[in-house]
Parts: C-alpha cells; structure tokens; sequence
C-alpha cells in the first residue's frame, strides 16, 4: 500500500490552493481527488466576472481564476485523480497516525489510500427547498440557483422563462442577472432578512442595473402548480419572519430558484470524528487550520462559507503549507486559547490559536448590520486591537490581522466583538 | 381479432401490484393499467411507510383480517422481491388515564384480531425502552410485530418480479369508461385507446369509485383523506427505535414518529377530508399540526433537520371497511377499493383474496412452472462492503461513478432504474427506485445529472425529461432560444 504525504480532498480553488502551498514548501507525495472530471470546482460554473480582484489584482470569470491555479498544478506535475468520489476518511488502525482515504471511481474502481496529512477542501452545498418547509405543491420547476447555473452555464439548458428567486444569496443575484440575459424575465427576488445576504457590489451590478425588484422581508409562503410551477405566493413578514396576514401576493411564473443559504459539506469530517463549530457548520481549526484531529486540516468553504474565493486560496495556501510543516515534524505551538464570538459576531475562524503563532488573520462574520461601530479583539478586559467601521453586514466576511506583537500580549482566551462607538 | 387479456389490473399501487404479481403465478395473460407515467404515483408513495400490528382495526372486519394476515406474510415477501423490511415494533402512547383505558381497548382488539404479543408497559419500561419520548407519558402499549417498509420500493418491487413473469404493464392510461363486448370487457382510456380483458380488477385508489360507477357499481364512495408529512435527515433517524403512535381520541388520530427502514425519520400524518382526488398540497396549517402534535410524543424531535415535506390521499371508502370482491353490478369485475390504512400491510393478503374472488368468478387457474417469486435485487452500492464495491466496479465500471453523494448512488444502479422492470423514465421515477435525490440535499447536484442520463438512455432530449410525466418538464429549451 502506497503511503502518501498528503491527500487533498477536492479540487476547486481550495484544494488546488492548498496542494500548491503545501508544494512550494517541498511536499512532492501530494494526491488530490476530486468527483469531477475536471479540477476547478464550483468555479466552472461561475463564467461572471469579478474573481481574482485581490489575488491577481485583475477582474476574472471563474474559469479562468481556476485554470491559473489548474495550469499551476500541472505544472508542479501534482497528481490528481478526478471522477473519484471519497466515501470515507478514518484513522490507520496501525497506530501509524496516518489517515486511511476510502473513494471510488470507474477508472480506478475502490481505494484505500494511506496518506500522512489530509486537507479537507470538499466545499459547500446549497440549502434545498425541503429545508425551507415551504407548503404548496411539489412540481417541477423549483431549483437551487447553483442547479440552475449548472444548467445554463454548463449544459446549455434554462430551467425556465419566468423566474422568481427566493433568497438574495450571491450565488440568486448572479442567477438573476444570468436568467435575465438569457432572455428570461425575473420577477422578483424575495428575501426574509431586512437585509440581503449577498455582496453589495451584486445587489448593484445584478439586480438594480437590470431593474429586478429586491423585495426585503418577505418570503415565499406557498408554491401552486401541479406538474410544473405556476405561481408562487409570497409574502411580508414581521420582526420575527412570520409572514403578515393580508400581505400575500401571488406572482404567476414557472421557475423558482432558492438561494437561502450555503452548508458547508461536512459529512466526511464528521464521521472521521473532526470536532465542528455549530455556528460555521465546519471544522474547529487553529491558526494552521489544523483541525482536531492531528494531521487534518480543513480550508475553504468546507471550512466555513467564503464570500470571496481570494480569500479561499489565502486561507488554503495556509493549510497547504500547515501540512508540510506538520510533515516536517514541526510541533504545533504551545499555550491554545480560545478565540470567541461575542456581541453581533456570529463566529470567528480560526477558532483556536496560540500567542507565539507570528501575524494571524482574523475571519468573521457579524449577525446583523450595524453601522459606526468598533470591532474589539480582547483577551479578558484587556483590548488587543480596536478598530472603527462605518458599516458591517451578515453578507460580507470581515477579515482582521493581529500582529505578532499584538498576540504576544495573550495571556487567555480571546474575544471579538462590536461595540457601538464612542463607547467605553 | 383483437388481444383479449384474462386480467386487466387498473391502478399501480401496492394492492394492484401485489394482485398483480399473485396473478403472475397462473398461466395468464394479465396487464396493469395505471394512469400517471410511473407506476406507484398514489397513496402508495406517500403514506406512514407502516406494518400495521393489526390492534387498530375492528375485530370482523376485513381490515382487521387482511391486516394480520398481510403483517404475518410480510418477511416472506420481503424477502423474496428484496425489499428491506425491519420489526421495530409499534408503541402507542397514553398521556392521561383516559388514554390507558383507550390502550386496554386496543390490547382487547388486539387479542381479538390475532395480534401477537401485545401488552401494556409501565411508564418507566416505555421510557427504558425509548429515552426520547415525552416524560409526560402515563404508559404505553407494545406491539412487537409492528414493523416499517418503504413502499413505494415494495410495490414497484411487485410490479417488476411480475413484469419478470409475463405479466405487462401501461402507463399513462387514464380509464376513462369500460363497456362489455362479446362478454369482455371494453376499457377505454383518455386518449381513447381500448384493450379488452376477461376479467378487471379494481385497484384505483381514491378513483375507484369512479371505475366502478363506470360498470354500473355506485355502491360506494371513496373520499380523499390527506395527510401530510414531514420527513428529516438521517443524522435523525434514531431519535426513537419503534413507531410512536398517539392514541386515537376525539381530537383524532394524533400522529405518529418512525425511523424509515433508510434510516430516515418521519413524522404526521394530519388528517383531512378534501374533495379534490389530486390535491397533495401540503399546507401551513398541516406542517404546523404536525410539528405540534409530533413534540408531543418526542419533544426534542428536531424540525430544524426536515428535508422535505409533502402530502398523501388515503382511499377513505365511506363504509369504512375495505371493499373487496366480485361487483353486484358485474361478477366478473372485482373491486379491491378503499384501501386505506392498513393497506400497505394488508397488500399481500388482499392480493390472495382477490385471485381466490377470480377463481370463483370463473378465471382458470393454472400454475406456471416457470414462475419466481425472487426478484433479483437491486445493486445497493451504499449498503456494500468495501470487497463487494470492488468486485462490482470491476465488473461493471458505472458503479464506480456515484452520481448521487448525499445517498451514495451510482450511476449503475440509475441504468439498472432506467433498465429494469418497472422501467424508470422520468426524474421522480429514477428517484423512487434508488433514493438518487432523496438525501439532504434533495437532487440539488445530481438533479443535472440524471437529466443527463435520462435523456441519453431513453434518446429523448434534454428538454423533454420531465420530473413526474406530463407537463413536469425540467427543462424549457436551450439557452440562447428563450423568447
């Protein structure tokens, strides 16, 4: 049995970012698998443009943001098996501390691979309409948007003429925008939240240039339509996202796309026994993005759901190179503490760090939108870092470096949170 | 001369599929007509997935006896159409002194019916047993030869092993009137296609009453009861072992809490009479009785894990037993109608009973000696072992490609779906006989896909794969045509 150095599990821009880290750092035993016959991930199926603007300082489709990387990997000679589906990840029984990957393809049939790292990088799914419970009927019709770009953008097919979208998630506003240019008319899109959970610059470019309706604080309360969609109804709803008697619309169309949000794909970790924050749906991590179970490193959307693929490559890279130093034989940094969510922050990644880690970054993400506050890093009663920001929302994942400087005051467990400004 | 079938079935449920397949044994010309474009499109896919213990039913009755009969035959039918089947056992639940006397009349119809081993348990032996369940419970009663099967896997499984037998099948035929011609019978469908038969069955759901009123039987009437559902994640599935049952009262019926035999969990039914025979809309009302209702009995039952929801007609006949044997209006012409539960259970007998009503009725029954009652199973990929996975990706490439991640299905067993008797041919259809698009992610990622599939096996463009028939097309063109 051939025992590898490190298995990346998927190849979208996580996986291949966190293969190549691991590369430039003199890993050479590398494998990456992924159950598409191409490596890219969900980036081949986002043909927009808008990626790469902080890694590459340049405006790319998502193709071409994940062929740079793919060109990388093939350059490096980094072996890949694609069409190959990893079933399950489990520790070696010999006491080894390797890791034992069992996945299937047609070509390769059944494998066991031993591999001494792996990186988790298996991405996210989208939330279906089951999850929703919304009552009605249960025709055709009704499509994740992620389904509907797989449709359009990769088989050449529209699911439909007359659209409503239920959920401002990045991924609706772009399918707003696509359907429209395809020729079809999109109605509405619904969102329960007084806010949208999209980027900004979406909400802008995909559906106010076009004219489509962003009707805040409602949402879809019922589907009609035996064999194919014919309508939906939808609704305003109060403080607490009931729907409002009396305030029902009904808006005929055949199509209704759901973008209400992105899980990250976790089935693998969970049953390997990796310890999961509840909040993120991903793996607990420290600054390596090391998860609890040594040797194991999660990145990317699997991790926790990204905004922006740069910021997937960063942290990926990170992973990458964690594993090649766990290869080394580098022991991970003494004195852990815990990094918490407080005060309209939802969660903090990494979830754990020590305070002689060097420069960390910060990722989080608030629970509502609050405008003129300060975003706190304490340890204790003590302030590590206090920041001003005139606006911050659920949409858009804040990302907050701590100096080597300013982790070598740890002393405890440290906390991130907002604080009206002007505040004491 | 016109083809003249000994026996034409018209309804692809479970009781028209089982009847089907005991009619397979003879040497018989036989055909089920069902009106959707997939067999198994009624109550029998969307029900409380329940082997009725029998202490439900009314002693005397013909529910009663085909529910026990029907529970006892259940392993060996199971097993020969490989079908999972599991004897969790059901357990009804008293919340106050009222409820256990309730439960001793169950125990007493139980008795009566023939019902093994049920008894009464204490408080603390049900709590024992299953730790979830509410603390507010004064008792319970204990079935153990309750048990839970997936019926549509069932009777699609029926229909096949009779199909592999002779027998033939023909979708999309709406019966639309029956006359009588040189002593057979004329079956008229929609489209005005017309097959001739010596003999009909009448399994045809919440329309059975409406196939008999087209032979000049108005001696009953079928009334469609729906009951909605809510189904969660596997991660659920062991929040109880047996099937809680509330206990019937003036309130009704209460619902119930299962594990499914795939490890599912599922909670409901409501219970409402409509008069719309199609009408499987779930509604606010009904999600939120159930949500109610099922917190009862376990209150931590964790909604947040639903995956889908959706709605079931029962056959409810107005008499209130099932209806079965020869018309009064034509001797030849037997009714198997207003099955509702325990029809699923009661299938298998009900399914004797008819052939026996046949024989009486004049049919000649003559044994093929090429009947098997085994139907060859259906690759199960996601229940094998890592040396069976091996041996059948090398025998068989397809299944090294699993097209659906959430359940773990192959793209062979989609073929074998799309190949094998009953033939799949729309998306619902692939998804009934292999769970693709069942999981958590409800078809999100290979939705695409077995469109993919569909419309290569079956030369049908993309834009013509449909969801369930009809007008349920996936797809409304290519890109780039939209007007």
């Amino acid at each position: 049995m051939e025992r590898l150095d490190l298995v990346v599990i998927g190849g979208g821009p996580a996986g291949m970012a966190a293969a190549l880290g691991a590369w430039h750092q003199g890993v050479r035993n590398i494998l990456i698998l992924d159950r598409e016959a191409q490596l890219g991930g969900i980036l081949e199926q986002c043909i927009h443009n808008g990626f790469g603007l902080h890694h590459f300082k340049e405006e790319l489709t998502g193709p071409e943001y994940a062929a740079r990387y793919a060109k990388e990997v093939a350059d490096c000679g980094i072996c890949c098996l694609l069409d190959t589906m990893v079933l399950d990840l489990a520790e070696a029984l010999d006491g080894s501390g390797d890791k034992v990957v069992t996945a299937v393809s047609s070509k390769e049939g059944y494998l066991r691979i031993h591999a001494k790292t792996v990186v988790l990088a298996m991405g996210c799914r989208e939330r279906p309409r089951g999850a929703l419970n919304t009552p009605g009927t249960r025709p055709a019709g009704i499509y994740t948007a992620g389904a509907a770009q797989k449709f359009v953008n990769i088989k050449g097919y529209m699911p439909g003429k007359e659209v409503v979208i239920l959920g401002s998630g990045d991924i609706g506003l772009i399918m707003a925008r696509r359907m429209t240019l395809e020729g079809a008319k999109v109605k509405a899109v619904c969102e329960l939240m007084p806010y949208s959970g999209g980027l900004t610059r979406n909400i802008v470019q995909c559906l106010e240039d076009f004219g489509i309706p962003l009707k805040l604080s409602h949402t879809v309360v019922r589907i009609h339509g035996r064999e194919r969609v014919e309508g939906v109804t939808i609704a305003a709803v109060d403080g607490s996202r009931k729907p409002i008697p009396g305030s029902e619309e009904f808006i005929p169309c055949d199509t209704l796309l759901l973008s209400v949000g992105l899980i990250p794909e976790n089935e693998l970790s969970r049953a390997a026994g990796v310890k999961m924050d509840p909040v993120t749906g991903g793996a607990v991590v420290d600054q390596n993005r090391q998860t609890s179970l040594p040797g194991v490193f999660a990145c990317g959307n699997v991790l926790h759901v990204h905004d922006l693929v740069d910021y997937v490559s960063e942290e990926a890279e990170l992973a990458g190179q964690s594993a090649a130093a766990y290869l080394r034989g580098e022991a991970p940094c003494g004195g852990t503490v815990e990094v918490k969510a407080r005060d309209g922050v939802r969660y903090v990644v990494p979830q754990r760090l020590c305070k002689d880690a060097g420069p960390v970054s910060l990722y989080f993400r608030v629970g509502d939108i609050y405008k003129d506050v300060k975003i706190v890093v304490k340890c204790g009663e003590k302030v590590l870092l206090s920041r001003p920001k005139k606006k911050v929302v659920p949409g858009e994942m804040e990302r907050l470096p701590l100096t080597a400087g300013i982790l070598s005051q740890i002393d405890g467990d440290v906390t991130v949170c907002l604080e009206q400004k002007g505040a004491e | 001369m016109e083809k003249v079938y000994d026996v034409a079935v018209i309804g692809g449920g479970v009781v028209g599929g089982m009847t089907l397949r005991e009619l397979s044994r003879y040497q018989l010309k036989t055909i089920l007509l069902e009106q959707a474009e997939d067999v198994v499109m009624g109550a029998s896919k969307a029900n409380s997935a329940i082997v009725h213990a029998g202490f439900d039913a009314e002693p005397g009755t013909l529910k009663a006896q085909y529910n026990v009969e029907g529970n006892a035959l259940m392993e060996a039918v199971t097993g020969e159409l490989s079908v999972p089947f599991r004897r969790n056992g059901s357990m009804v639940l008293a919340f106050s002194e009222e409820d256990l006397k309730t439960l001793r009349d169950l125990q007493e119809r139980g008795r009566k019916n023939g019902v093994p081993g049920v008894r009464l348990m204490s408080r603390e032996e049900a709590l024992s047993q299953e730790p979830n369940l509410s603390e507010e419970i004064k008792g319970a009663l204990w079935a153990p030869s309750g048990g839970i099967v997936c019926p549509y896997e069932l009777a699609t499984a029926a229909i096949g092993n009779a199909m592999d037998n002779g027998a033939e099948l023909k979708t999309g035929f709406r019966v639309t009137g029956i006359e009588k011609e040189n002593g057979n019978f004329v079956v008229i469908s929609e489209a005005g296609e017309k097959l001739y038969a010596r003999y009909l069955v009448n399994a045809a759901g919440v329309h059975a009453d409406e196939v008999a009123r087209m032979i000049g039987d108005d001696s009953f009437s079928i009334t469609p009861r729906r009951g909605e559902y809510m189904l969660l994640d596997k991660t659920q599935g062991a929040t109880v072992f047996a099937t809680i049952f509330q206990p019937p009262t003036k309130m009704g019926k209460g619902v119930l809490v299962t594990p499914t035999v795939d490890g599912n969990l599922l909670v409901g039914p409501t219970s409402e009479d409509i008069s719309d025979k199609a009408d499987t809309a779930t509604t606010p009302e009904g999600l939120e009785k159930v949500e109610r209702l099922s917190k009862l009995s376990v209150p931590s039952v964790n909604l947040r894990a639903v995956i889908t929801s959706f709605a079931g007609l029962r056959a409810t006949p107005g008499g209130g037993d099932f209806i079965i044997g020869p018309s009064a209006a034509d001797a030849g012409f037997i009714n198997a109608a207003g099955i509702e539960s325990p029809g699923l259970t009661a299938s298998p007998a009900i399914a004797v009973a008819v052939v026996k009503h046949l024989e009486e009725a004049g049919l000649v029954l003559i044994k093929r000696e090429d009947f098997s009652s085994f139907r060859k199973p259906f690759p199960k990929f996601r229940r094998m072992s890592g040396a069976e996975r091996e041996a059948l990706i090398r025998q068989d490439a397809s299944f090294g490609r699993i097209v659906c991640r959430c359940e773990t299905i192959t793209e062979g067993e989609i073929l074998a779906a799309i190949r094998r008797n009953p033939p799949a041919r729309d998306v619902d259809a692939v998804k009934r006989r292999t769970r693709a698009g069942m999981g958590r992610c409800q078809g999100g990622f290979c939705g695409p896909q077995v469109v993919e599939i569909l419309s290569r096996e079956l030369g049908l463009p993309m834009d013509e794969v449909t969801k369930c028939g009809g007008a349920s097309r996936m797809l409304v063109g290519k890109t780039k045509e939209t007007q």
